[in-house]
């Protein structure tokens, strides 16, 4: 009986090495990311990983991401059970440090390559006073709005500047009939919190400025700044398609890679989603969000958004470390803004893009004042969560279900519940 | 018989392996969830806080709106099913069994597969269907001149927990229509010669004759309903996501208990609350259970032929 099991096991072994040749036998380590970019598989699978690998040999990687919406559930309960993989992909702000706090990720304030960034790029993955950095950020997104230029020129358009202008342009296209105005539904929630509220919202409460004071407690959500992006999202139900309530995310990405829409209120990462997807079909563009009148300030949402940590439960760290070493070399900042073109590194040395809509996205970044998304710091550490009410209450104005000021009440009472500053 | 009697170990050793699994991946479970109930997390580690996480459930207005809304929600799913499934699973049973009905091996498999899909197809599919842009329901709705009775359903609060409802309906009304069949195949022919030589023949015969026979089979059907209806979660967190949306109108216990167990977004898991409402729901269910037990199964008439 033993001999055969031995028999079994050593005939397996040698069929093993034998199919898998040498390269098995060469990697000494293998590191396991976790992430939520499913999206991305390919990219790191074919570009991201063979350049780390040819130039570290020994060490492996492998890229394992889960669905966005599971992410944060399914890696809580993994680190948990201790089968976490050893990098981490880390959410901006609170979900991360609360890892850190609890000693699930680790200290990388030593990395050499942490000098490469920024005291805004780490400021997401950072400890409240500083001092200590636990992921080494990857990327920004933007958000702005998409065109179907081809369309525009059709019907003779022009991208707005101001908010009349925008709300004349989408009267236009509506009286024109061949396109939908705008692509969004309410079905997801976070697409009109995130592409809706959050994208336009900053213009109304000023960027930093607004953020800072209310996360100080000078600003409340029904201050004017704040409820004005509901007004806004509250009219746009009208320009959406037919049943934009059951409508979800990816029908709205459908509805304008298909050339059904003729506008699409959108992050910088659909860039590298939508321009296989369209094919030449018709030509996209870009604008801002426009600003309130002529002449005014622009504000956008260039939000810290995805970074890589280690896992401090690790037992491949030192090969880790050298990865993330190269995570934060601008060898692969350059890789990876372009095989992803609307993730901006967050890297200082500067990044040559070749794709031109990601150019028009981040050339914002000169002539408008970026911001982040005012619900990720700090105001999501509580219950009820604002961020996820956000959503909820985003869905419900867009939706025609409840009124802008008392979706702004409902908010501004269940962050007071808990945050203090607000009280 | 003298003497002591025999110990019949076998009982013991055939019923070992079954109470072993049994406890090992139900009781224990089940218990270590009530134990984690009672706890929760503190500076340093996790502390023992008694009744406090069912005080918060139960006295926290927005836990216990969440909770009431979810109980609520999982009430009228179970009614709809219970209005709709099963009826309409004893009626589809009662026109299988006519003898003269042809092609009843194909009714019967064509209504059953739907309840062997995955719930992941079933929500899929129907989300398809119901979809304003691309489903092709309006477009059967045009066809008869009824477009205008077509709504988002899926994404109007008024609408959609009925429709995700009457979803799990279609999938799952072959469960009751198969343990009816079987209820009124077993009915003796002799109970139905007899009752046709006393003249009662078509709807009185099924009303006075069949349906009193089958009543326990209703029963357990009933009962199974509601154990699946209030652990469900499946069908919802497929279509509408862990959100329950639009604005919480189908969030049920089991989808609350998934957003609080495991967080959700930026907001992070809390096993401790997560425990306490499992504890709600198994008490709901074992309520619900019990009321079943000892208020109607015991009253049921069985007829043995």
């Amino acid at each position: 009986m033993t001999r055969t099991l031995r028999l079994a096991l050593l005939a397996s072994t040698v069929l093993a090495g034998a199919s898998l040749g040498s390269a098995a036998a060469a990697q000494d380590v293998t590191l396991t990311i976790e992430s939520w970019r499913n999206d991305d598989l390919q990219i790191w699978q074919d570009t991201i990983i063979p350049a780390f690998e040819a130039a570290n040999p020994g060490i492996g990687v492998v890229f394992a991401p889960t669905a966005p919406a599971e992410y944060n559930a399914i890696l809580n309960s993994k680190l948990d059970a201790g089968s976490a993989g050893d990098l981490i992909t880390c959410r901006p702000f609170d979900a991360s440090l609360e890892l850190f706090n609890s000693d699930k990720l680790a200290d990388l304030t030593d990395l050499a390559a942490m000098e490469n960034f920024s005291d805004v790029a780490k400021s997401a993955w950072q400890t409240d006073d500083g001092a200590s950095t636990f992921c080494v950020p990857l990327a920004s997104v933007i958000h702005g709005f998409m065109y179907n230029r081809t369309a525009f020129d059709e019907l003779g358009l022009e991208p707005p500047a101001t908010m009349d202008e925008f709300y004349t342009l989408l009267d236009a296209i509506q009286e024109d009939g061949t396109y939908i105005p705008m692509a969004m539904g309410s079905a997801d929630q976070w697409e009109a919190a995130t592409m809706g509220y959050q994208n336009i919202g900053p213009t109304f409460w000023k960027g930093e400025e607004g953020r800072r004071a209310l996360i100080a407690g000078e600003q409340s959500l029904t201050d004017e700044g704040w409820v004005e992006p509901f007004r806004h999202l509250a009219r746009w139900g009208a320009y959406l398609g037919e049943g934009f309530e059951a409508q979800t995310y990816p029908d709205s990405q459908n509805l304008f890679t298909l050339g059904r829409a003729a506008i699409y209120p959108a992050g910088s990462w659909e860039i590298g989603v939508f321009t296989p997807q369209i094919d030449g079909a018709f030509e996209m563009g870009a604008f801002p969000p426009p600003v309130m009148a002529e002449g005014g300030t622009c504000y956008i949402s260039d939000h810290t958004d995805i970074a890589l940590g280690l896992n401090a439960a690790s037992p491949n760290a030192d090969a880790a470390r050298t990865f993330l070493e190269w995570v934060g070399s601008a060898e692969f900042a350059t890789l990876y803004a372009n095989a992803l073109p609307g993730f901006f590194s967050l890297n200082s040395a500067p990044v040559e893009m070749e794709d031109p809509l990601a150019q028009e996205f981040v050339g914002w970044r000169e002539s408008c004042e970026p911001t982040i998304r005012s619900t990720y710091q700090i105001l999501s550490r509580g219950t009820p969560n604002l961020e996820n009410e956000t959503w909820n209450a985003s869905a419900n104005v867009l939706a025609g279900t409840e009124t802008p000021e008392d979706a702004a009440a409902r908010l501004q009472e269940g962050l007071a519940s808990w945050y203090e500053p607000q009280q | 018989m003298a003497g002591r009697r025999a110990r019949r170990w076998h009982i013991g050793v055939f019923l070992a392996p079954a109470v072993l699994v049994y406890t090992a991946i139900m009781i224990v479970p089940l218990l270590g969830t009530l134990n984690l109930s009672l706890f929760a997390r503190g500076e340093e580690g996790r502390v023992f806080v008694g009744l406090a996480n069912f005080a918060t459930l139960f006295g926290d207005p927005r836990w216990s709106g969440a909770f009431w809304n979810a109980l609520g929600n999982n009430a009228w799913f179970f009614l709809i099913h219970m209005l709709v499934q099963n009826p309409v699973g004893v009626a589809l049973a009662a026109l299988l069994s006519a003898p003269r009905l042809r092609m009843a091996a194909f009714y019967r498999t064509a209504i059953f597969v739907p309840t062997i899909l995955s719930f992941v197809i079933v929500g899929f599919v129907w989300k398809l269907i119901l979809s304003p842009l691309w489903g092709i329901a309006p477009g059967m709705l045009d066809g008869i001149g009824l477009r205008s009775l077509f709504a988002p359903w899926l994404g109007r609060e008024e609408y959609a927990l009925t429709t995700l409802a009457l979803i799990s309906v279609w999938q799952f009304v072959g469960i009751p229509m198969m343990l009816i069949y079987a209820a009124l195949l077993s009915i003796p022919d002799e109970v139905i010669e007899a009752a046709e030589i006393d003249g009662i023949t078509g709807w009185s015969q099924f009303r006075k004759i069949k349906l009193p026979l089958i009543l326990p089979a209703i029963g357990i059907i009933s009962i199974l309903t509601f154990v699946g209806n209030f652990n469900a979660f499946d069908l919802i967190y497929v279509s509408q996501g862990a959100l329950a949306g639009p604005d919480f109108s189908t969030d049920i216990l089991g989808t609350f208990l998934y957003r609080t167990f495991f967080g959700f977004q930026l907001q992070l898991g809390d096993p401790h609350m997560g425990a306490a409402i499992a504890t709600a729901m198994f008490a709901i269910i074992l309520a619900g259970v019990c009321v079943y037990l000892f208020g109607i199964q015991r009253r049921l008439r069985r007829y043995q032929f």
